[in-house]
Formats: structure tokens, C-alpha cells, sequence
């Protein structure tokens, strides 16, 4: 991309922002699958409009279609930041059906949830380039987050100019280890939460509202 | 010795090395086409100057739509963290500063598997097809 395309475009998205403070801004849920995404985006909806955003699973892929919930109105401090919360499905870079034959699935079953978890994916992809103004980047605090999708998505986020906070997931469970997200992606602030049982929410928000308000 | 050509490589894996001079001249789709074409014949592919986070970004999207039961499962890609990205903002663009230099290996997924990654060195073992 030539520099005056590029100048041409931060410019652009400067000036969007500067002028779209009446707007809600979409907030893009990433992460791989089953870091926790739509948990927290059920979390999240739940508190603050009482409506889910979509169906909760151990399966990988559940999300195969990014699913955005409107005028979500956090309060925090005596102020209401509103955002809409898109949760997009996991991003990975290969996919293969017979995965899901572990968890009991027909072929076929197995066959079409794959090509559906890879619709996802592009399509989550292409929220990220066009149609996001933050990202909460979710990761599952018990796994190693030095992986290659978590480095190359990190670095898409950095490279849009989009403010990002990483939220380390499953901090119920044994062997969650938050300093290792935070060794990971020193810059960046990371908030320990477990979107399942509801723990450290108020952080959750205050710093929703601190980042994206 | 016999000449190998493409696809005649036998029992071994094939080792595409290309070089940052090699992709300079090309657009963003060529590079990708470039790499899943050289993946979906079964061989590893090294790019010795990597590729832009766009880039990388249009690869995943364009590898999702190429995935297709008992033929193509992906790509497994390996690159080091890009270390000081946060500071290359709007700024570090404008000043030409921005790199992404850094060495990348792209490969069937159902044939490499990284065995160790850190910030300054990655293992990765290949496996024929």
C-alpha cells in the first residue's frame, strides 16, 4: 500500500472517530476458539440488557457467524458509555472436520460445521479490516498464549490503530496463569476475569468504559 | 543423479525458500496465491522477509476459503512476535518506519507442527505428507 493511500486512510479513520462520538462503537469480541468469546459476551449483554447473545459451548467453532448486540449501556462512575458488542467466531488458520467427530458428530454434521466455522473465520477476518473501533481480545488464562494466531492478530489490531484490552479468561480454574498473557503482550493492559462465574467484572467494565468510552 | 522436478520429490518435502527481493515487485493476492500454491502441493514455504499484518490478515481469510474436507486442511504459519509493533503507530507509518522483515515459514497444516515457540526461537517438526 502506497504512504499516501495509507496517510489518506489513518486520516480517515481519525476523523471518523472524532466525529462518531454520538455513535456506539462496535467493539469486536476476538480470540481463538474456545478462549471464552461468547461467555463474556453473554456476560456482558446479560448485565446490562438482559438479553444473550448467542449459544455457549465446550464444542470449538459454536460461533460461526459474528453476532453483534446494539446499545449495550455500561454505567460506570456516573457516566453511560454504550458500545455494540460484536462476537465474532474463533480465528485459527486451519480447520479440519474430523475434529469434530471427537465430539460426537456425524460426517456430515461434521462436515458442514467446518465449512460454516470457515465462512466464520473469513468473516470475522474481514469485520476486523473494515467494520470494528476496538477489540477486546479474549485469551483462556490456562493456555500458552505465545501461538501464532494470537501473535498475528495482536499484530492486525496494532497495525488497524485500534484500541485493544486483553482480557485473561478462566481465572476459576486450577491452572490459570494471567502473568504468562501478561509476559506475552507487555503492551497492552491485561484484565484476569472468568466470564462464567462472573468474577472481577467490575474491573471488567470500568475498563471497558476507560478504553472504548 | 537424476534431476528432481516439482512433484517428483520422492519420500522427501519440498523446501520453497523465497527471498525478500523475490516478493517485493508483487501485489498483496500475488504473494498470498504464491504461498497457497506452493502449500497445497505439499511443501513448505519460507519467506525470508515475511509478510504485512494486511497481508497476513488476507491469508487467513483467503486459506478459509480454500479449506476442504480430506484435501486441504490449512496452513500452520510461524513467525517471531514482532517486537516494538506497538510503537509503529500512525507516526512510525508516516516516517516510512514501518517493517515487517521477519522471517516466516507457511506449510500444509496437516503436515507441520510447531513444537516450541518463544520470542527468539521457533521448532518446528515436518512431517511428509
Amino acid at each position: 500500500m502506497g504512504l499516501f493511500t495509507e496517510l489518506r486512510d489513518s486520516i480517515s479513520r481519525v476523523v471518523d472517530r472524532m466525529f462518531s462520538d454520538a455513535e456506539p462503537k462496535r467493539i469486536g469480541i476476538y480470540g481463538p476458539p474456545n478462549a471464552g468469546k461468547t461467555t463474556l459476551a453473554n456476560r456482558i449483554a446479560r448485565d446490562w440488557t438482559g438479553d444473550a447473545v448467542g449459544p455457549e459451548s465446550h464444542i470449538p467453532h459454536e460461533t460461526r457467524r459474528a453476532r453483534r448486540k446494539e446499545n449495550v449501556e455500561i454505567e460506570r462512575n456516573g457516566k453511560t458509555v454504550s458500545i455494540d458488542i460484536v462476537d465474532t467466531p474463533g480465528v485459527t488458520t486451519k480447520v479440519d472436520y474430523k475434529e469434530f467427530l471427537e465430539h460426537d458428530m456425524e460426517k456430515d454434521d461434521a462436515v458442514r460445521r467446518s465449512r460454516e466455522a470457515t465462512e466464520g473465520v473469513a468473516e470475522a477476518m474481514h469485520w476486523l479490516r473494515e467494520d470494528v473501533d476496538g477489540v477486546i481480545y479474549v485469551l483462556d488464562s490456562t493456555e500458552d498464549p505465545f501461538t501464532q494466531v494470537n501473535t498475528m492478530l495482536i499484530g492486525i489490531i496494532e497495525s488497524q490503530d485500534l484500541p485493544v484490552l486483553i482480557f485473561a479468561n478462566k481465572t476459576d480454574l486450577d491452572d490459570s496463569n494471567v502473568q504468562r498473557i501478561s509476559n506475552a503482550f507487555p503492551q497492552h493492559e491485561t484484565v484476569p476475569l472468568s466470564a462464567l462465574e462472573g468474577n472481577n467484572m467490575d474491573e471488567v467494565y470500568g475498563k471497558i468504559a476507560e478504553y472504548f468510552g | 543423479m537424476p534431476e528432481v522436478t516439482p512433484g517428483d520429490s520422492g519420500d522427501g518435502v519440498q523446501i520453497d525458500l523465497i527471498s525478500g527481493a523475490r516478493m517485493e515487485g508483487l501485489t498483496s493476492m500475488e504473494k498470498i496465491r504464491l504461498i497457497l500454491d506452493g502449500v497445497r502441493d505439499g511443501n513448505i514455504v519460507v519467506l525470508e522477509e515475511g509478510l504485512s499484518p494486511d497481508e497476513e490478515s488476507k491469508l487467513i481469510e483467503v486459506t478459509m476459503t480454500e479449506i476442504s474436507p480430506d484435501e486441504f486442511n490449512g496452513i500452520e504459519i510461524e513467525t517471531y512476535p514482532q517486537s516494538g509493533s506497538a510503537n509503529q503507530g500512525f507516526l512510525g507509518r508516516l516516517m516510512g518506519k514501518e517493517s515487517t522483515k521477519k522471517l516466516t515459514v507457511i506449510g500444509p497444516a496437516n503436515q507441520i507442527e510447531t513444537l516450541h515457540k518463544d520470542e527468539n526461537l521457533i521448532s518446528a517438526l515436518v512431517s511428509r505428507k
